[in-house]
């Protein structure tokens, strides 16, 4: 469904006018209704592969490679169909809720715009939804978060009302940066648990781009671990896991912290263990 | 308290720090590209060609004397009105002086005017606003009132009533309009110095028993510099307008002393019959050099802001 | 409370007041202590009181009520810069924010230089900067990196500077407010190496901030968990990993990714409604 090509991305610096690579040729793709993690560390590129199927690169980089969507080359694509593909293919769900929704209008015309200026549902089917769809999400007293301004909500509780913008879409690619990052552990295990139910519910493909292994792990069909702006390696959560290719990998499994080193697992209530 | 009050999330740093970022890194500590050559990447051709007008307005307050061709007050009303031509360049004004030796000598007063301007008000509003910034609660308050007092009277205003109280000079009408900016510039400059006065490293630093003098002059005024050096070449334009009109008004600088504003207030009359030359060469003057002086802080000062981001 | 503890917080209280009405006990009644040359981690969510804790500690914040102790002697809040000193001579503290923790406009040496100006006067200008390469050493940087900007460097390197800093003033006692929180695994490892080195070397007592459980492991001895301004569980890392007794710890420890987990709502659900 996603295919993407060789892709190159490089800035120019406009102090020094110097040339960096940020993406170095990377190719992988993605088939319908599959989730793949893109892992990697600050400076890997793995948000710079998403801004750049969004078409949203820095200013003054030149993008290479294709990105085909669905039969459509997004590099080569006019303003027109671009703005078509976003509206109806892609949804994203960014790193911070904050800055998704405009802060002085209430969390229903967020959905209600989402549904009804980019893809031209009625306004009153569209309000009939919003309920719905916080509902879908977990969201119960639907009718204060509605009535609420984005600063009255919770983080997690905005990432989910961003989360239900999204899949009301129906769009066929979720592209997700970082979404739980700013957010509580226990929060962002709930928001990662309805993000992924929802995308299975819905068939949804997904990039999930995350600097945690484990997190990206739990919830993709497949991983890349990217360094320096390369695609080191794709596979399985279980293969790059238990089999690595590359010693940047086994290194950065490494060197994550682990709450049981030794396989030890906390009892948990009703006698339930947890994989480890 | 945690991650999320925090003014930028820690995640920041870890997910969107990209390589171009490490690149320019490893240039920094294997050794800065030259200062002169970022700064003309900065400014643009346009930003040069400025540079080298405001260089000339310069060089022309301090060479007044060699550059002039004639004196800029003689003059004999035989030569009231000549147009440009090669004895005089932009031609001779009512009272028959050569009005390009005035316009070389009015750089002077035109500039020391808004120099006085610029300097005053970022001097008070500097104090104002680091004061403010230091103390916080019930300083920052009674400063905000102050300033607050200042904004409601238009600037123009407060110089005339200055003017009318003390008479008119240039350094009145300068020094009314200084306070006039002053709030202006405070404003900004708090906001600014608030947001460095919330970082660890001024918390660190107060942690150690260094006085709020030091932390302040040592650490915040450094960091906000930027902002301060942007803001006065803004006011600089600004205040050589308003000295401009209060000179037009009689209310600033006093003939016969050669001033661009003035020049264009005296040319006035003569404009009616057709004597253009003097408001047209002096209103020229202004906005060349105002325009020119926009332009490089706005290039300096918006890209440098634009580069803090990270 | 024994005497091997060089750190104690006994009946600490603090509200936070955002408007007329509403405000926000960020310290009800916490008391906990470290022992000499070991770590404490204090565990909590954002709202959870940890980072206002050691905000007091360190004497950025003053508590409504209680009392800080430090070799049993009570620190008392206070804005005299005499004390101020002798209580940075003690305690130190290396912030989250790497970037925000250094000035930008001094190179690195400068800010250490400042700390030694303060905490050792008796040392002249070669002096300090002999002991400024000294401290850098000691965290694992070089004199290239010393008349850097902080510009010029990666978050680890900042991070690293911002414990030289502390180092600088010999302290007993290091209060990490999430001091690798933002830094990515990999360096997050090294920085945990380096800590843990310097505390065995030095001797020093750590209080460790973080909301990560799975960095306690790495480096603490001992863990208390804050929920809303309450210590809700303390024991040893063991105890608080392998064995968590308050529905809470169990709660965060379900949540933290780890190899092989799942996020399910279910068992999230469960354990909230316990607490």
């Amino acid at each position: 469904m996603l295919n993407v090509e060789g892709l190159t991305l490089a800035v120019t610096d406009p102090d020094t006018g110097q040339e960096t690579e940020i993406l170095r040729g990377n190719s992988f793709s993605l088939g319908q209704g599959e989730a793949l993690g893109l892992v990697g560390e600050s400076g890997s590129g793995k948000s710079m592969t998403l801004k750049c199927i969004l078409g949203i690169e820095p200013p003054g980089s030149k993008v290479g490679g294709s990105i085909e969507l669905g039969g459509t080359d997004l590099l080569a694509a006019s303003g027109e169909q671009l703005r078509k593909v976003r509206a109806n293919e892609l949804a994203l769900i960014a790193q911070n809720p904050h800055g998704a929704l405009n802060p002085v209008l209430h969390v229903e015309r967020f959905l209600i715009e989402g549904m009804a200026d980019a893809r031209g549902i009625p306004k009153a089917e569209a309000k009939a939804r919003a309920a719905g769809l916080l509902r879908q999400v977990g969201i119960t007293d639907t009718e204060r978060v509605l009535r609420s301004y984005p600063h009255q909500l919770s983080g997690g509780l905005l990432q989910r009302v961003v989360i239900a913008g999204a899949i009301s879409g129906e769009p066929r690619l979720l592209l997700a940066d970082e979404p739980t990052t700013a957010l509580d552990v226990t929060t962002q295990a709930e928001v990662v648990a309805i993000l992924d139910e929802k995308r299975r519910e819905h068939g949804l493909s997904m990039i999930f781009v995350s600097h945690d292994l484990d997190l990206a792990a739990a919830i993709c069909d497949r991983l890349a671990v990217m360094k320096d702006g390369a695609i080191l390696e794709i596979g399985t959560p279980e293969e790059i896991r238990d089999r690595p290719k590359t010693d940047y990998t086994r290194a950065l499994m490494a060197a994550r912290p682990l709450l049981h080193p030794e396989g030890r697992a906390p009892v948990l209530p009703n006698g339930t263990e947890t994989d480890v | 308290m945690s991650r999320q009050t925090s003014m930028e999330p820690p995640v920041n740093t870890v997910g969107q720090d990209t390589v171009s970022v490490q690149a320019v890194r490893r240039q920094r500590l294997e050794g800065p590209v030259s200062g002169w050559n970022r700064m003309r990447r900065r400014l643009g051709t346009l930003g040069l060609v400025c540079v080298g007008v405001l260089a000339v307005v310069v060089l022309t307050t301090i060479f007044a004397p060699l550059i002039a061709p004639y004196d800029p007050y003689a003059g004999s009303v035989v030569d009231r009105h000549l147009p440009p031509s090669p004895e005089h360049w932009f031609g001779t004004d009512q009272s028959g002086r050569d009005i390009f030796s005035r316009i070389i000598w009015g750089a002077r007063t035109s500039l020391i005017g808004p120099t006085v301007v610029v300097l005053v008000a970022a001097a008070a509003a500097v104090t104002l606003a680091l004061t403010a910034v230091w103390f916080g609660g019930r300083v920052d308050a009674f400063i905000g009132r102050i300033l607050d007092i200042l904004f409601a009277f238009p600037n123009m205003l407060l110089a005339i009533l200055a003017v009318a109280i003390f008479g008119p000079s240039l350094l009145t009408a300068s020094i009314a309009l200084a306070i006039g900016f002053t709030p202006y510039s405070a404003r900004v400059i708090r906001s600014v110095a608030l947001r460095e006065r919330n970082l660890p490293y001024v918390a660190s630093a107060q942690l150690q028993g260094i006085s709020g003098f030091l932390i302040t002059v040592r650490h915040i005024l450094p960091n906000v510099r930027t902002q301060i050096f942007t803001g006065m070449t803004i006011n600089f334009g600004y205040a050589m307008i308003d000295l401009a009109a209060l000179s037009f008004l009689g209310l600033g600088v006093q003939p016969p002393t050669p001033d661009w504003g003035l020049m264009v207030s005296n040319g006035q009359a003569s404009l009616l019959q057709g004597y253009w030359e003097q408001s047209v060469f002096a209103g020229l003057a202004i906005v060349i050099t105002v325009a020119a002086l926009g332009y490089v802080g706005e290039q300096l000062g918006g890209r440098r802001a634009a580069g803090r981001t990270r | 409370m024994s005497a091997d503890l060089i750190l104690e917080a006994v009946g600490l209280r603090r509200t936070f007041h955002l408007g007329r009405r509403s405000s926000v006990t960020a310290l009800d009644d916490v008391s906990c202590g470290v022992r000499r040359g070991t770590c404490l981690a204090v565990v909590g969510e954002s709202g959870s009181g940890k980072s206002t804790l050691a905000r007091v500690i360190v004497g950025l914040e003053s508590a409504d009520a209680g009392e800080v102790r430090i070799d049993g002697a009570e620190v008392r809040p206070t804005t005299s810069r005499s004390r101020l000193r002798a209580r940075a001579k003690l305690v130190q503290m290396v912030f989250q924010d790497p970037q925000g923790s250094l000035n930008r406009s001094l190179p690195v040496a400068a800010t250490i230089d400042e700390m030694l100006r303060v905490h050792r006067p008796d040392l002249d200008r070669a002096e300090r900067r002999a002991r400024v390469l000294e401290l850098f050493a000691e965290v694992g940087l070089t004199e290239r990196h010393a008349d850097a900007r902080p510009t010029a460097l990666s978050g680890g390197q900042k991070q690293r500077v911002a414990i030289a800093r502390a180092l600088a003033a010999e302290p007993e006692i290091i209060v990490l407010d999430e001091a690798v929180s933002a830094l990515d695994v990999s360096v997050q490892a090294q920085v945990l190496d380096l800590l843990d080195r310097l505390r065995e070397e030095k001797g020093l007592t750590y209080l460790f901030i973080t909301h990560d459980l799975s960095v306690v492991r790495a480096v603490a001895d001992d863990v208390i968990v804050m929920r809303r301004g309450r210590i809700v569980e303390r024991g040893t890392v063991d105890e608080i990993l392998d064995r968590p007794a308050h529905p809470y710890t169990r709660l965060l420890l379900e949540c933290a990714p780890r190899p092989g987990w799942v996020p399910r709502r279910g068992v999230i659900e469960e354990l909230a409604q316990q607490i």
